[in-house]
């Protein structure tokens, strides 16, 4: 019984554990090791440098830049995209006719492409010229035209960029809220019902809120994370093969341009980056997992 | 959910071993050379170059169409040593430095000569000539004359004129002058150092050029024309679509000559084209030019056989070389003697085109310079155009940013 479980355990996980090897672990092992070369328009570099990369990039006012603008995009994406995608849920939870058709509307976005969606937001809804949506809107109240992507003083293409994260991300963590608040049982708010909690606020702050714990920290730490993995709609909204403005450039579209953009692949600083990156993102993990409790039950 | 993060972070360097792999070397029979275009996107090309392929009377040759991101594919495909044995580039020193191409001097023979200094300069590093230029692409200001006439403007013959008639042009609906959604960053540095009688390189080629307040200045002409509310934003298609002038959304685009024969089709006579003003006296007027050429990878399984077919194509077979720059868009031949012979470049703006080439051409960087120094430019323009930094400050460090990325490459 022992040997067919063992079996088992490898039929079931094997497969996985060798994709996660293969183009996970090897790729990272990899990548580690060319941040110790100079690894310029080849994968198997012979200069060996050292930390040279790590102090070129620590000290590279563009990639150090990426990552403070990055950690105020998170500092506004993860709280804004948490409170929309918790107010969304409790709301749905409270909707009675057409269930299905309004969850599943929220839902929809997240199984757009995001590609697909930054073409629609750049060249339909905020494109700069008066044909579009936004700019016709604000045509009819008599305001000029505006070059949402376009203005860096002020950076109005934040506007852009926000509300496609948001239009994009914020269904899938309304799904996970909607999930959480259904397996709270309902006997809780008789309860709260008996000793006579005011329905609302009273009651969401000291039933609803406590039982979304582990739900909340989950969802906090899956939008930081994502915030910090910040390309694509960025890259196909603001960038080019040509190139990507320094302001609103993700560490990630960075990291793209030094190590695989056209014309020079760096890969020793671009793999530096990426170390770093990764340690900031798993130490940011560590430490709001401890904050937050995540995985000690609600 | 750590591992989600690190598998992310991650993923650059699977990306880069494995992107070269699927390259259909293992498909084609021995003794076919394979050719790589990256995808134009006017009609009628690709018939045309499989066509010419398929005239080629020593060896069969099979030729990959790659559309999306080509120059990244290209280093990709070079590195993992499973690229094309032929195909079109922008030479890089970085390749010559890795010994990834070779040398095609002994190609060219008499041909050399028919070849403006210019153009044969794209694909040069250090002294040797490392693809033979298929044609040339240039970049032009058009504008419309009828718009120009009712505003009482006249063609702009200085960088503040350029400013002031961008400024005067502009209408509620329509902007004065359209160089691309991010403002002319992307496509007007090298005009606008040109301008100020700099360029991306100095003299020899393995420094900055730019290492003078004049870049400052010729700069901030950029920042005056984004602040001044008269370039146009947002376009529906970017600087190199001809749709902002052709819709009437700018009086006057920065874009490259292939689109010569549209822009003719939609507006006949009322558009003419000028190379970029001078920023003062002592500027000059320039245009860019850049020209693909054809290379041959050192690690072709017979390099003798493929450049024998570059020699075919791209040296012997004018009629070809004709029928490609001009037949389908407008590109300037790379051979003097062929550009001379082209109908559409005869007469009119495409003559004043071939006229600017010849006179003011200059090359937006060429092999010598680095898309990391790029960056650090590129990087330092938008803040001064887009954001309103200090001209001055921008651009000094942006020499000290570029100056490292060239030593380090050129050391």
């Amino acid at each position: 019984m022992k040997r067919r479980d063992a079996r088992d355990f490898w039929l079931f996980v094997g497969p996985f554990l060798a994709g996660l090897v293969l183009f996970g672990y090897v790729p990272i092992g990899w990548s580690a090791y060319l941040s110790l070369f100079d690894a310029r328009n080849t994968v198997t570099p012979e200069v060996f440098v050292g930390l040279d990369n790590y102090t070129a990039v620590l000290t590279n006012p563009a990639f150090t830049g990426s990552l403070l603008t990055f950690t105020g995009f998170a500092a506004g994406i993860v709280p804004l995209t948490f409170a929309a995608a918790l107010g969304l849920a409790l709301a749905l939870e409270r909707v009675r006719v057409a269930r299905a058709f309004f969850r599943s509307v929220f839902f929809l976005p997240f199984a757009c492409s995001s590609v697909v969606a930054a073409l629609i937001w750049k060249t339909s809804l905020f494109s700069g010229v008066r044909s579009g949506l936004v700019n016709s809107a604000l045509g009819l109240v008599g305001v000029d035209p505006i070059a949402w992507l376009g203005t860096a003083d002020p950076p109005l293409y934040w506007v852009v960029l926000v509300t496609a994260r948001l239009w994009l991300q914020v269904g899938f963590y309304v799904l996970l809220f909607l999930a959480a608040l259904q397996r709270i049982p309902r006997q809780l708010y008789e309860a709260a019902w008996l000793d006579g909690a005011q329905p609302g606020w009273q009651v969401f702050r000291h039933v609803t809120w406590p039982q979304l714990r582990t739900t909340s920290a989950a969802v906090a730490l899956l939008l930081l994370i994502s915030a910090f993995q910040a390309f694509d709609e960025f890259y196909n909204l603001l960038g080019d093969a040509r190139g990507y403005p320094p302001y609103a450039r993700p560490p990630l579209v960075y990291l793209y341009y030094t190590a695989l953009g056209s014309g020079g692949q760096d890969l020793g600083r671009g793999s530096a980056g990426a170390i770093v990156l990764a340690l900031l993102v798993a130490g940011a993990a560590l430490v709001q997992s401890r904050v937050l409790k995540i995985g000690r039950g609600g | 959910m750590s591992r989600r993060a690190v598998l992310g972070m991650g993923a650059l360097a699977p990306l880069a071993a494995a992107c070269g792999s699927n390259t259909g070397r293992g498909g084609s029979a021995p003794g076919t050379v394979r050719q790589w275009y990256h995808a134009y996107g006017e009609d009628g090309t690709r018939s045309a170059v499989e066509r010419y392929a398929a005239e080629y009377p020593r060896q069969d040759v099979e030729v990959q169409w790659n559309p999306g991101d080509y120059d990244s594919k290209i280093v990709t495909a070079l590195q993992a040593g499973s690229g094309p044995d032929v195909f079109e580039a922008q030479v890089k020193a970085d390749w010559v430095r890795q010994g990834q191409i070779v040398p095609v001097d002994d190609l060219l023979g008499e041909a050399r000569a028919d070849f403006p200094a210019r153009v044969l300069e794209t694909a040069t590093v250090d002294g040797r000539c490392y693809a033979v230029p298929q044609a040339v692409d240039t970049q032009l200001l058009f504008y419309r004359k009828s718009r120009l006439a009712a505003a009482g403007v006249a063609p702009p013959r200085t960088a503040d004129e350029l400013v002031d008639a961008a400024r005067r042009l502009r209408t509620a609906g329509s902007g004065g002058l359209f160089a691309g959604n991010d403002g002319g960053v992307g496509v007007l540095a090298g005009p606008l150092l040109w301008s100020a009688g700099l360029d991306f390189l100095d003299a020899e080629r393995r420094g900055v050029g730019f290492d003078d307040p004049r870049a400052a200045a010729a700069f901030g002409r950029l920042a005056e024309l984004n602040s001044s509310g008269a370039l146009l934003l947002g376009a529906p298609a970017d600087w190199s679509d001809p749709s902002a002038l052709i819709d009437g959304l700018a009086a006057m685009q920065w874009t490259g000559l292939w689109n010569l024969p549209r822009i003719a089709a939609a507006l006949g006579d009322d558009f003419g084209v000028l190379p970029f003003p001078p920023l003062d006296e002592h500027g000059a007027p320039s245009v860019p030019i850049g020209a693909y050429g054809a290379a041959v990878n050192a690690k072709s399984r017979d390099v003798e056989a493929a450049k024998e077919f570059v020699r075919w194509l791209w040296v012997d077979r004018t009629d070809h070389q004709l029928e490609f720059a001009t037949a389908f868009g407008c590109h300037i031949p790379a051979r003097a003697s062929l550009a001379a012979q082209a109908p559409a470049l005869r007469t009119g703006p495409g003559a004043e085109a071939v006229r600017c080439t010849r006179e003011h051409a200059h090359l937006v960087g060429g092999p010598m310079w680095t898309s990391a120094a790029n960056s650090a430019l590129s990087d330092a323009l938008y803040r001064i155009a887009k954001q309103g930094a200090d001209p001055v400050a921008e651009t000094r460090a942006a020499v000290a940013a570029a100056g490292a990325e060239l030593a380090r490459t050129h050391r």
